[in-house]
């Protein structure tokens, strides 16, 4: 038999029985489009997370106070007194390193921020005016914090997009005092709204010199050093040089934690990359059912047309025409049903990114190809018994059956 | 006459249901030669359509050699009998058999398409086929829009558009009425005038008279072997004496 023929006898034995095959393509096109929504979302997480982490900035080495806990139990830990705290002068001092660009402390605490009886509480950061810089931040209007000794700030700020809506409104921010705390501060830049930010979203956070915070909070520690160096390959370099600095500042004491943004980036890659595979996996299942439906739809098929196998026979057929015959059908059904479920979930995936725009969910190009294959090879896979068991049947008994 | 066509010596088959035996054919030893007309007659369950599955290649035999042609073919494979169906047989069945989905046209044009035949091919036997049963105007129809003497005069085009050497027909009269029936056989016989060999399992006595050659069967057994207005015994094929 022609491929053509195998083909068209193939869609006429379909088209013959409609709701048949529609279920069999509705079950077929479920699995797929569930493999690829579902890997549109994980993959979607893992780029959203990452986005997020970019965003922080870029060829960044953080210090946290504390020695990460990570390791373990440490029993040399536990015998310790309290670890020491980051100061403005570690920060300082990792200026020297010579692998690190720029080096910003971050202060933090809330407060209140009030101005004409309009009063909202925000977190507040100190910092510097390197932070702009190592954050990747960008400003509305106005400037950012000025440059100077970072032991004595001016009573200035800079704010977030959404707390200049809350306190202004149409009014001008910029040049206008305001109350933090006890201070009162001027408004010297406004920042350009993001919208997101991970942990700390910069639309909602007041910005004054490190030094005024640390007065405001009645404190003289630091929450992180933020510390750039000088470029991707500086990253190890400058990570190893911070942690020497701070040992040696903190009497030989490790009692930071020196972390690196691709660090964290690599570990939330792997971790939310496994998500994805063992999603798609659990959507194969939904595969593996509609394979088994295929089998038992064509098998019943195969009883419903014995008559039709025997005749079929009895006109010249061999049994690996009648085996093709079926073959075919259950191919054709898994590949529309395929082609069906792959339209389908990239519809939903679009439906998806227009609800939700910050969240790319976008399926991976190979979890797409898995779909569709795995539906086309459970189709063929579960295919081929019905298949041989209409090739081997009887043709005496197939034609008296009517 | 022509060369033997079909030679049957000693052939048994048995049915087991469970535990009794069933002798549908009880030594058989038949011979018919090219161009014959032969009808088989007996009462119901006396062989005559295992006889005929079995000359159609659709059945084995128990015991027993079938030459076709001369050629010894019960052990052939079972592709390889599917090959000599689709080249040489054609059957034409009680019910039609036609293909509920298929039209007239496709249905006829099925043993082509099974065969590989290309469809530049097809296209001018179908045509040719439609002309000779008057079908040229039922081309397009399903089987459930023609009447049953159309159905069997298009499953007597699909029996004989591959120019099978022999036409097998079980009770082709069998679901339709009387003058219908006849139109049938004249078309059947038609067939056999233009040299193809036709045997037609009948219990119409009318029709069966007809043939030059009747096969009377019992309880598995060819009880007579009546040749017509010339007598020619079964041993026609002149076996080697
Ligand atoms: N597949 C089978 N299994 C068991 N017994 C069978 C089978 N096919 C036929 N037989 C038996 O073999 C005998 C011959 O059957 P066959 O169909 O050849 O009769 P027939 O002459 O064609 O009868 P009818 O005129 O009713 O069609 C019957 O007794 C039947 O019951
Ligand atoms: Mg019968």
């Amino acid at each position: 038999m022609r491929t053509a023929d195998l083909i068209r006898f193939a869609r006429d034995a379909a088209n013959g029985s409609p709701l048949r095959t529609s279920l069999l393509i509705l079950a077929m096109a479920i699995g797929v489009a569930a493999v690829v929504v579902l890997t549109a979302l994980a993959d979607g997480a893992r780029r959203y997370v990452l986005n997020q982490f970019s965003a922080i900035g870029s060829n960044l080495v953080i210090v946290l106070p504390g020695r990460s806990q990570t390791g373990g139990f440490n029993p040399g830990n536990a015998i310790t007194s309290t670890p020491r705290d980051l100061t403005i002068d570690d920060a300082q001092a990792l200026l020297r390193a010579s692998a690190v660009h720029r080096v910003a402390p971050l202060a933090v605490g809330t407060s209140e921020i009030s101005v004409g009886g309009r009063l909202r509480e925000v977190m507040v950061a100190g910092t510097t005016a390197e932070f702009i810089a190592v954050r990747r931040l960008t400003l509305a209007q106005g400037r950012f914090l000025s440059s100077g000794d970072w032991r004595r700030g001016a009573s200035e700020a800079v704010i977030g997009a959404r707390i200049r809506d809350e306190l202004f409104g149409r009014e001008e921010a910029l040049g206008q005092l305001v109350r933090v705390g006890d201070r009162r501060v001027r408004i010297v830049g406004i920042l350009a709204a993001t919208g997101q930010g991970l942990g700390m979203n910069t639309d909602e956070l007041v910005i004054v010199p490190v030094a005024l915070a640390q007065a405001m909070f009645n404190s003289n520690t630091l929450f992180r050093i933020l510390v750039e160096a000088n470029g991707r390959e500086a990253i190890a370099p400058a990570k190893a040089q911070v942690s020497e600095i701070i040992r040696l500042r903190h009497e030989g004491e490790q009692d930071v934690t020196v972390i690196t943004q691709d660090a964290v980036l690599a570990t939330f890659d792997r971790i939310l990359g496994t998500l994805t595979v063992a999603v798609a996996g659990i959507a194969a299942i939904s595969l593996a059912v509609a394979g088994i439906l295929v089998m038992n739809v064509m098998l019943v098929s195969v009883t419903q047309r014995t008559a039709e196998i025997g005749l079929l026979k009895a006109l010249g057929a061999t049994r690996k025409t009648i085996r093709n015959v079926f073959l075919t059908e259950a191919a054709m059904l898994s590949l529309a049903g395929a082609l069906l479920g792959f339209a389908l979930g990239h519809a939903a995936a679009a439906l998806i990114r227009q609800l939700v725009p910050a969240f790319p969910a976008l399926p991976p190009d190979w979890a797409v190809l898995a779909g569709v294959a795995t539906a086309l090879a459970t189709g063929l896979a579960f295919g081929v018994l019905p298949a041989r068991r209409a090739a081997l049947l009887d043709p005496v008994q197939s034609l008296a059956r009517r | 006459m022509g060369a033997p066509l079909i030679e049957l010596s000693a052939i048994e088959r048995v049915f087991h249901l469970g535990d009794s035996r069933v002798h549908a054919l009880q030594s058989i030893d038949l011979c018919i030669t090219a161009g014959e007309y032969v009808s088989v007659m007996g009462p119901s369950g006396s062989g005559k359509s295992t006889l005929l599955n079995l000359l159609g290649l659709l059945d084995r035999p128990d015991s027993g050699s079938y030459r076709l042609a001369g050629r010894d073919v019960t052990t052939l494979s079972a592709d390889e009998q599917a090959r000599v169906r689709s080249e040489r047989i054609g059957f034409v069945f009680q019910s039609f058999h036609l293909v509920p989905r298929l039209t007239a046209a496709e249905n006829i044009a099925l043993p082509m398409v099974l065969a590989g035949i290309p469809p530049a091919q097809r296209g001018e036997r179908v045509r040719q086929a439609l002309r000779d049963y008057g079908l040229e105007n039922r081309a397009d129809h399903r089987p459930d829009q023609l009447s049953g003497g159309q159905r069997q005069r298009v499953a007597i085009a699909r029996a004989t558009i591959m120019q099978p050497a022999l036409v097998l027909a079980d009770e082709p009269t069998g679901n339709l009425d009387r003058t219908t029936g006849e139109e049938v056989m004249r078309l059947l016989e038609a067939l056999n005038g233009t040299g193809v060999t036709l045997i037609v399992v009948t219990h119409d006595g009318a029709l069966g008279a007809r043939a030059r050659r009747q096969l009377l069967m019992a309880d598995g057994k060819l009880q007579h072997d009546r040749a017509g207005s010339a007598d020619r015994p079964g041993e026609a094929c002149g076996l080697p004496t």
